[in-house]
């Protein structure tokens, strides 16, 4: 027993380094959060296009992206563009200008164009503390109950949209 | 030309430690003492080539050489001159650099040191700590080297350091966390070395225990700073966030703080001896298993590196041959180790064993929640992150009970104490301490589980003082006297116990007794807030060395006197193009003034986030003074003998 008992840390080792093993190299972006399944915090954020106060009313009643965005994120940069292609289909996107400059973010919006219905700025990053962003830019999926379906960390494009369509109903 | 110096000088020490891991090891089992006795010179070597190619990087980084990759992807010729050097740990390969040099320097004293351990002894450690050496210069050189260049087309400039890591705080935490982990590579080493040689008894306790305390320090420091780094510099008034890196360093410290007492066990009751030598390959493994979830990218996280899969394939590889390796050893020689004296149920070895069980249970509690998600995404189960909620209501009431155990254990007997005797000593103190506890927080309005904490950490600080004044008044020579023949081991316990206290009292009224808000403020109007006056005295525009900054200016007044001035920023720094908040800060022993600042709203106006946190600097200053204690014990006199005879 004895015997058995002192490899015991070796056996479970090397259980550990195999489960390690199997994560290399998967995409550690694609993490959906503890919010999945549940609807979307309660929040008050102010307005970048009206400068009044928004709360959950506001968002749209049928599936939505919430994308979570800012002027100093290059790779918002980069997905921009994307975002507008998705917009002239017809998606509705909530963007949410995450710790940033709302002048800078304005200009921004006017200079790039704006994919999105509503955006509400987020200054301080108290919402983005509630859901549980860790960066720039991240994108949930909102169904047509108001319920997290789904959350992408990164830059949105076609290999992306693919699978995150899915989840848009 | 200069920059492929380092690099040389990095291959050259990797050729000497692969003499180091192979040479004595042969002269060990020869019993040859001329190869045993390369051992010494070997690692001086190494350590030295180490040294000029960490000499070498930090030149290119101070004279802007951005031909350099690494440089020119850390550092701009704006950046101060200090961050420059500072910039050399600030990416993957110069931190990893830093590691290796650390581990040299670690390597180096063990063989400073080594001339009083058995002939045998000795070069077998340094043999070990060559291997772990050989492990991380070949992962460098082979995935990671600092030293390659951008020819031909070397950037003009180069693209900063993370904003984030530009400040004071990261300039020593990282080095400071390295020499902890780091160091508890000497106890892994001397628990290998035990294992190989078969001498399990209590003397290889006896030498591993000033160094382990040493680590143990620098660990604890580190993680103090890191904690209090992140409180002014995220800008969220937080102070631990349960991060993966953040838990990748708190994990070695816990089972570092159990090897501490479990090896004083060993040290002097000659009981526990397979444990300890299990829990010190715990306490580096858990080292090298942060190493790896930083470096590999399998965990997302605020402070994570580039993720390269090769990269973590090598260490993975790195993880199993050393950890695999060593648990196979454990495994095959631990089972002939027998306890050689026996202990009852209220002696100090059962405390002891108590806080061991509790600190490794803290320490896996810690564990599976930083691997949960990915056991989870194994199984197939889908994907989740553990957060805060989670590490709270697990990991607090277990450390609460630790600390019951802390207070008590000191005033336990070796071997057997009588429990009437034990039960008088405590009762007295626990009394006094539940009543005051409840009056201070009937006084302020705590609720339960506060008084709760509140009566532990009173009556914790109770004890101590009481096992103190018990020892200094028993005889006859008088209390200044006894008290500074107390060995330094013996002050190191108390203060780092009392440190603990402290850093217990700080978690819990911050936690119960902070204020926070967040208001829209022109130029020249005030708010209340907590009891204190804000006035917002209005914006001013400066220009840092390699950033813009907004600066507000808010003083704070209480029943109409003055306070602080305080005056938080939001820098753009504009090669990075990134904006970092800095926090305007009025630091008191009972509260801290907390304000940063938030968006320009309409107008004049600004958002700001007003903070009152109550006690917190008590975190940190717990945090000191358990390094203070580290320190101290690691200096007790007796390790400075010479140990050769073993007469512990």
């Amino acid at each position: 027993m004895r015997k058995l008992l002192v490899f015991l840390p070796f056996i479970v080792f090397i259980g550990l380094g195999s489960v390690l093993y199997k994560q290399l190299g998967t995409n550690p972006e694609y993490m959906p959060s503890a919010l999945i399944g549940k609807p979307v915090p309660d929040f008050k954020l102010v307005s970048l296009q009206t400068d009044t106060v928004q709360d959950q009313t506001s968002l749209p009643k049928q599936a939505y992206l919430l994308n979570f965005w800012a002027t100093w994120c290059p790779t918002c940069e980069m997905e921009h563009a994307y975002l507008r292609t998705l917009a002239k289909q017809g998606i509705p996107i909530v963007g949410i200008d995450y710790k940033d400059d709302k002048h800078k973010a304005q200009q921004w919006l006017a200079t790039r164009g704006n994919p999105y219905q509503w955006v509400l700025t987020d200054e301080l990053g108290k919402f983005g503390v509630d859901m549980g962003v860790t960066g720039a830019p991240e994108t949930f999926v909102v169904n047509s109950k108001g319920i997290i379906v789904y959350r992408y960390q990164g830059a949105l494009d076609d290999r992306v949209w693919q699978e995150m369509k899915g989840y848009l109903k | 030309m200069i920059p492929e110096i380092g690099h040389f000088a990095l291959i050259l020490a990797l050729f000497f430690s692969l003499c180091l891991s192979v040479v004595p090891l042969i002269g060990y089992w020869q019993k040859n003492r001329v190869l045993l006795h390369t051992a010494r010179p070997l690692t001086y070597l190494m350590s030295f080539f180490v040294l000029v190619s960490f000499l070498v990087l930090a030149l290119s980084f101070m004279t802007d050489d951005f031909s350099v990759l690494y440089v020119s992807q850390n550092s701009n010729s704006q950046l101060p001159i200090w961050y420059k050097f500072s910039a050399l740990w600030g990416g993957h390969e110069g931190s990893l650099l830093l590691w290796i040099l650390i581990l040299s320097g670690w390597s180096s004293a063990v063989a400073l040191k080594s001339v009083s351990l058995p002939k045998d002894v000795g070069p077998v450690v340094l043999s070990v700590l060559g291997m772990v050496s050989l492990g991380f210069l070949s992962f460098m050189l082979f995935t990671s080297s600092p030293f390659v260049r951008a020819l031909p087309d070397a950037p003009l400039d180069g693209r900063d350091l993370n904003p984030l890591l530009q400040d004071i705080g990261l300039i020593i935490h990282p080095p400071m966390l390295y020499m902890g982990y780091v160091g508890f590579s000497v106890a892994f080493a001397f628990a290998i070395a035990a294992l190989i040689t078969g001498n399990l008894n209590a003397s290889w306790a006896r030498w591993t225990r000033p160094w382990t305390s040493l680590s143990w320090a620098f660990l604890t420091l580190g993680i103090t700073l890191g904690s209090w780094w992140a409180y002014y510099e995220l800008g969220w008034g937080g102070w631990w966030f349960w991060d993966p890196v953040e838990n990748a360093s708190f994990m070695p410290w816990l089972a570092g703080t159990a090897l501490v007492h479990s090896l004083a066990v060993t040290e002097k009751r000659g009981v526990f001896k397979s444990w300890t030598v299990l829990l010190a390959i715990f306490t580096f493994s858990l080292s090298l298993l942060g190493t790896f979830l930083v470096r590999s990218g399998v965990l997302t996280s605020v402070h994570a590196f580039a993720a390269d899969p090769t990269r973590g394939i090598y260490i993975l590889m790195l993880l199993v041959i050393l950890i695999g390796g060593s648990l196979l050893l454990y495994g095959l020689r631990a089972s002939q180790v027998r306890a050689s004296a026996t202990f009852g149920v209220t002696g100090r070895e059962a405390w002891l064993l108590l806080n061991n069980i509790l600190l490794t249970v803290l320490t896996l509690t810690v564990l599976l929640g930083t691997l949960y998600p990915l056991i989870f995404d194994v199984l197939g189960l889908g994907r989740i992150s553990v957060g805060a909620p989670y590490f709270n209501t697990v990991f607090s009431p277990i450390a609460l009970l630790l600390i019951v155990f802390m207070a008590i254990g000191p005033f336990s007997k070796w071997h057997h104490t009588k429990a009437s005797l034990l039960l008088n000593a405590i009762l007295l103190p626990a009394v006094l301490a539940i009543v005051v506890a409840g009056l201070l927080s009937y006084v302020y309005a705590l609720g339960m589980m506060a008084w709760l904490t509140l009566s532990v950490a009173l009556w914790s600080a109770l004890l101590i003082a009481k096992d103190w004044f018990v020892k200094v008044s028993a005889g006859t020579k008088g209390i200044i006297p006894r008290a500074r023949q107390l060995p330094r081991n013996y002050y190191g316990m108390m203060i780092a116990h009392l440190g603990m206290v402290v850093t217990l009292i700080g978690i819990l009224l911050v936690s119960t007794s902070s204020h926070e808000s967040t208001v829209k403020l022109s130029p020249g109007e005030s708010v209340s807030f907590a009891g204190y006056d804000f006035h917002f005295d209005g914006i001013s525009h400066l220009k840092g060395p390699n950033y813009l900054a907004d600066r507000g200016v808010i003083s704070v007044s209480k029943n109409g006197d003055f306070v602080a001035l305080l005056q938080p920023e939001k820098r753009f720094y504009s090669t990075s193009r990134q904006i970092m908040t800095e926090a305007g800060l009025d630091a008191g022993f009972t509260r801290d003034l907390y304000v940063s600042l938030g968006e320009k709203l309409s107008g004049e106006a600004w958002g700001i986030r007003l903070y009152v946190k109550a006690f917190v600097r008590w975190i940190w200053l717990g945090g000191l003074m358990m390094m203070c204690g580290g320190l101290l014990s690691a200096l007790d006199k007796r390790y400075r003998k010479t140990v050769r005879g073993n007469n512990a």
